[in-house]
Order: C-alpha cells, then sequence, then structure tokens
C-alpha cells in the first residue's frame, strides 16, 4: 500500500517537473521573441477563403509590445480572420500567466518540435488553450493551435529565414474555420441568375480558410509611433 | 444626313422634358452622396455585419469606386425610363404634333430620316450616360478618394485592386451605352405605332418591366426564354466586376470571370438594336403616314 501511495506521489511529482520543464523552454522561447520590441516590415498576403476572391496583396505589417499589431495594405483594404488579427507570436505568448503541459512530441516540416500546451491561468482570457510545437535547440515556435472563447480555434504554422535569431518568421500560414457567408439578393441587388459564379463558389465551399503572409525587409527595434495602430 | 442629325439633337435639347433626365440623374447622385460622406460608416457596417462574422475588414470600403457601382446598380435599372421620355417621342411627338408628313416631304428618304432620329436618340443616351458617368464616377472619386472596390454579392465576396478598377468601369459604361441604346430603339420602334408620346413611352417601359420580371424570376419553364431576352442582357455590366480564380482560389489581376457572357450579351443586344431600328424602318417605309 505504501508503495502505491509512493508511485503515484512519484507521478504526480515527475508530471509537475515535467510542466516546470515546458515553462522554462516557453520562458525561453518568450525570452527569444522578447528580444523584439517592435519590427516593421514588408509583406505579401495571400487569402484562400471560400467566400473571398481576392488577389495577392503587398502590405506593410507593424508591430509593438506588448501585442500592438497591424498589417496594412496601402490606400487599400484587407481581410483577416477574425480573432486572428494579432497574427504573430509574441501575441499569442505575451504573458507570464499561463501553465504549460508537455504533450510529446511531433515532426513539424521535418523538424522533431516537443508538443507544448499553455493554459491561461487568468480566467477572463480570451485563449483557452494553445499548443505549441517548439523546435527546441533553435527555440523556435514551428506550429501554434489556439483555440479561444469567441473565435473558434485557428492555427499558425511558421517558416523561418534570416531573421530566425530574433525568432521572427519569413512564412505565417494561418488556418481558421469560416462561417458561412450568405447575404440576400435584395441588398445585393444581384437579381440576375449567376449560376456560373455560384458554382465557382460553391466548388471551394467547406474548405479552410487560410492567409498566407510572406514577410521580408523586417525592420527591427527602430521604433514604431503609436498612431500606425490605431485605425 | 449629318445636317438630319444636328436638326434632330436641336429638336431633343431645345425640349424642356430633355433636361428632366439630367436633373433626375443628378438629384439623385447627389443625395446618395451626400447621404453616404454623412453617414457612410453605418452603411458599410450594415453591409459587412455577415462578413464580420468570419474576417475583419482594414481599409475604408466607403470610396468613390465603390460608390458608383452602388449608383450604377440603382440608377441603370431606371435610367430605361429617362431614354424611353424620349427615344419612343422621336416619331410619335412628330405624328403629335402634326409635323410627321412635312418632316417626310424633305429631300430625304424615310429611311435616311428614320436613321437620323434614330442617331439623335443614341447621342441623347450617350451623353445621359457620360452624365452619370461624371457625377457618378468622377464626382465620387473626387469626394470619397480612391482606394480598393470590395463589393458583396450574394455568396461571395470580390475585392479588386484600385490600379484594377477603372478600367472596368470603362468598359462598364460601354456596355451600358449599349444597353441603353437598345431600351431606345425600342421605345423608337414603338413610336412609330403611336400618335402621342405617352403611349409609347408606358409601352416601352411596359415592356421592360415585364421582361424584366420573366429574367429574373427562377421556374424552369422561362429559364428557355431567358438568353433571348434582352433584358437578361442588361445588366451584364456587373461581370466587368467579377475576378476569375486559380486554383489556389488567388484572384487573377486584370481578369474577368465570364467574358464570354459580356460578348454574348452584348451580341444579343446589338442584334436587337439592328432588329428593333430594321422593323421599324421597313414598317415605316410601308405606312400611309396621314399626320
Amino acid at each position: 500500500m505504501y508503495k502505491i501511495f509512493l508511485l503515484i506521489v512519484g507521478f504526480q511529482i515527475s508530471i509537475f517537473v515535467q510542466a516546470q520543464d515546458m515553462t522554462a523552454l516557453v520562458m525561453k522561447v518568450k525570452a527569444k521573441l522578447d528580444q523584439v520590441n517592435d519590427y516593421e516590415a514588408d509583406g505579401n498576403m495571400k487569402t484562400d477563403v471560400s467566400f473571398i476572391k481576392a488577389p495577392v496583396g503587398k502590405v506593410k505589417i507593424y508591430f509593438k509590445k506588448p501585442n500592438k499589431f497591424r498589417l496594412k495594405k496601402e490606400g487599400g483594404i484587407s481581410l483577416l480572420p477574425k480573432g486572428g488579427v494579432s497574427v504573430n507570436m509574441s501575441s499569442v505568448i505575451a504573458t507570464n500567466d499561463f501553465v504549460a503541459l508537455a504533450a510529446g512530441e511531433s515532426i513539424v516540416n521535418g523538424t522533431t518540435c516537443k508538443i507544448v500546451k499553455l493554459l491561461p491561468i487568468n480566467e477572463a482570457s480570451e485563449i483557452v488553450l494553445t499548443t505549441l510545437y517548439i523546435d527546441e535547440p533553435n527555440l523556435l515556435v514551428r506550429k501554434a493551435i489556439t483555440t479561444t472563447k469567441e473565435n473558434g480555434t485557428y492555427e499558425m504554422e511558421m517558416n523561418y529565414g534570416v531573421y530566425a535569431k530574433y525568432g521572427l518568421p519569413e512564412k505565417v500560414i494561418f488556418s481558421f474555420n469560416t462561417k458561412d457567408y450568405k447575404l440576400p439578393k435584395g441588398i445585393t441587388l444581384e437579381f440576375d441568375d449567376n449560376e456560373k459564379a455560384l458554382s465557382d463558389a460553391q466548388k471551394l465551399k467547406n474548405k479552410k480558410g487560410r492567409v498566407e503572409i510572406t514577410y521580408a525587409n523586417y525592420i527591427i527595434n527602430k521604433g514604431i509611433a503609436d498612431a500606425i495602430f490605431v485605425k | 444626313m449629318l445636317t438630319l442629325i444636328q436638326i434632330e439633337l436641336y429638336k431633343i435639347f431645345r425640349r424642356p422634358r430633355t433636361y428632366i433626365a439630367f436633373g433626375a440623374i443628378a438629384a439623385l447622385i447627389l443625395i446618395i452622396q451626400f447621404g453616404l460622406k454623412l453617414d457612410g460608416k453605418s452603411y458599410s457596417d450594415f453591409l459587412m455585419k455577415d462578413i464580420g462574422g468570419s474576417m475583419v475588414i482594414d481599409g475604408n470600403i466607403i470610396n468613390g469606386y465603390l460608390l458608383c457601382y452602388i449608383m450604377l446598380q440603382l440608377l441603370l435599372v431606371h435610367v430605361p425610363l429617362l431614354v424611353a421620355l424620349i427615344a419612343a417621342d422621336m416619331i410619335s411627338g412628330e405624328a403629335n404634333m402634326g409635323t410627321l408628313r412635312l418632316l417626310l416631304s424633305k429631300p430625304y428618304s424615310r429611311t435616311e430620316l428614320l436613321l437620323a432620329k434614330f442617331l439623335a436618340a443614341t447621342v441623347y443616351t450617350i451623353m445621359l450616360l457620360i452624365w452619370l458617368a461624371i457625377l457618378a464616377l468622377f464626382l465620387s472619386m473626387w469626394i470619397f478618394g480612391l482606394g480598393d472596390l470590395f463589393l458583396m454579392k450574394s455568396s461571395y465576396v470580390v475585392l479588386i485592386n484600385q490600379h484594377d478598377v477603372f478600367w472596368r468601369y470603362a468598359g462598364a459604361f460601354v456596355f451600358a451605352a449599349l444597353a441603353m441604346v437598345t431600351v431606345a430603339a425600342l421605345g423608337f420602334f414603338l413610336s412609330i405605332f403611336a400618335e402621342n408620346s405617352i403611349g409609347p413611352i408606358v409601352a416601352t417601359m411596359s415592356f421592360i418591366v415585364f421582361f424584366t420580371i420573366l429574367s429574373t424570376l427562377n421556374i424552369p419553364i422561362f429559364n428557355v426564354l431567358k438568353p433571348y431576352l434582352f433584358t437578361t442582357h442588361l445588366i451584364s455590366w456587373k461581370e466587368f466586376f467579377d475576378l476569375k480564380v486559380n486554383d489556389a482560389n488567388e484572384a487573377i489581376i486584370g481578369s474577368i470571370q465570364n467574358p464570354q457572357r459580356i460578348i454574348t450579351s452584348a451580341l444579343v443586344l446589338l442584334l436587337h438594336i439592328v432588329g428593333f431600328v430594321g422593323g421599324a424602318i421597313f414598317i415605316f417605309n410601308k405606312k400611309d403616314v396621314l399626320s
């Protein structure tokens, strides 16, 4: 009986220790990301949502600590998934109030990654759970799956290049579930029977939405005015 | 021939009723611009409420290009009435005033006279559309600025890069001119049968309303007729504002989703113009003119 008790206590301690280890790993990743106080980058944004016909657009991306993020299309209109406006890792792990639990290992794009489940301590947090796939040797988050209270689950996959030392990706693929889109013809004033266009939209229906941003020309820690983030 | 056209144009622009159309278009456009300038945010929020469930839109959707699209959608349904006011009066107006016989006594053939009258009605129609373009497009561009064109269709949305929009409007206005000239041709055709203007004007509008309802009704038995009704093709200018997408669902800049539909519609409308004007000339040449 005593041995069983010791075994259970030992198991609990090992889980606790493992959780502590993951917190340390996440904090190391966060420390790497924290080198960047602000950045500005050029980008190409591709929107792949079943009900949106949009060309690839040139965008300007701005970030400032702790979680100010703006994606701006010069003189134009940009469409981003709701809830995922802050498409960057610094926003995902912006606070220290989380519990990090180990959940095994997985391979993401040929890189072995530690899977870490991040649970926010603050009950008011919009994020319910974040799963990070961390490339431990390079301290880079290769993939993140975030479940939110209001906006469902979205997934980010990051590819890194020359700015990997700052933890900044050169490509982010953002996947999310889209809701149905339908406007009454009385509002759109489309009384014609546009069957061809409908079948095209239909063909793409039920597809998961994707936004792909390719980053270039990062300008890091040069200071960004707060006015940039005001819409 | 040119002299005849000039005389007919003089007759058209001498009448006060001609300017009703220009005034009505200006009033409608200015009131829409005024409303959207004051409360464009509420209008865009209303439009966005469905898409807002999934996406966040950054940027100003209420710009000159969108305004012009909204106004074309609203006005091109009603412009046929304004076109009919003049086109359906071209022959019947002369008959009503008792000047038709006098006109035919001039040293021109009936065909020449009819063609001159139709061309004058065409010039009026095109001028009406140029007026519409100046107010709806250029004035809106000046008041509201330029930007990407964000169009919400019933089952999808289209985002057109601002540098890819202007030529589409040029194409849309040329197409709209063809559509309105078809209406003018119908009014002109009907005007040879009456001796007062009201009849052909009302008849033209009745034909348009009747065929538009047939064109928009989704009853399978009428679907066979639709491709042959000119009203089905009047709104094909909208095709200029739909982009083609590639296999990766990227919209192709400079593309049109269904260019064949524009070509087919233009040909159908041209055939109607030739049919109405040819029919009018044929019947009028055989007609015993008594008024």
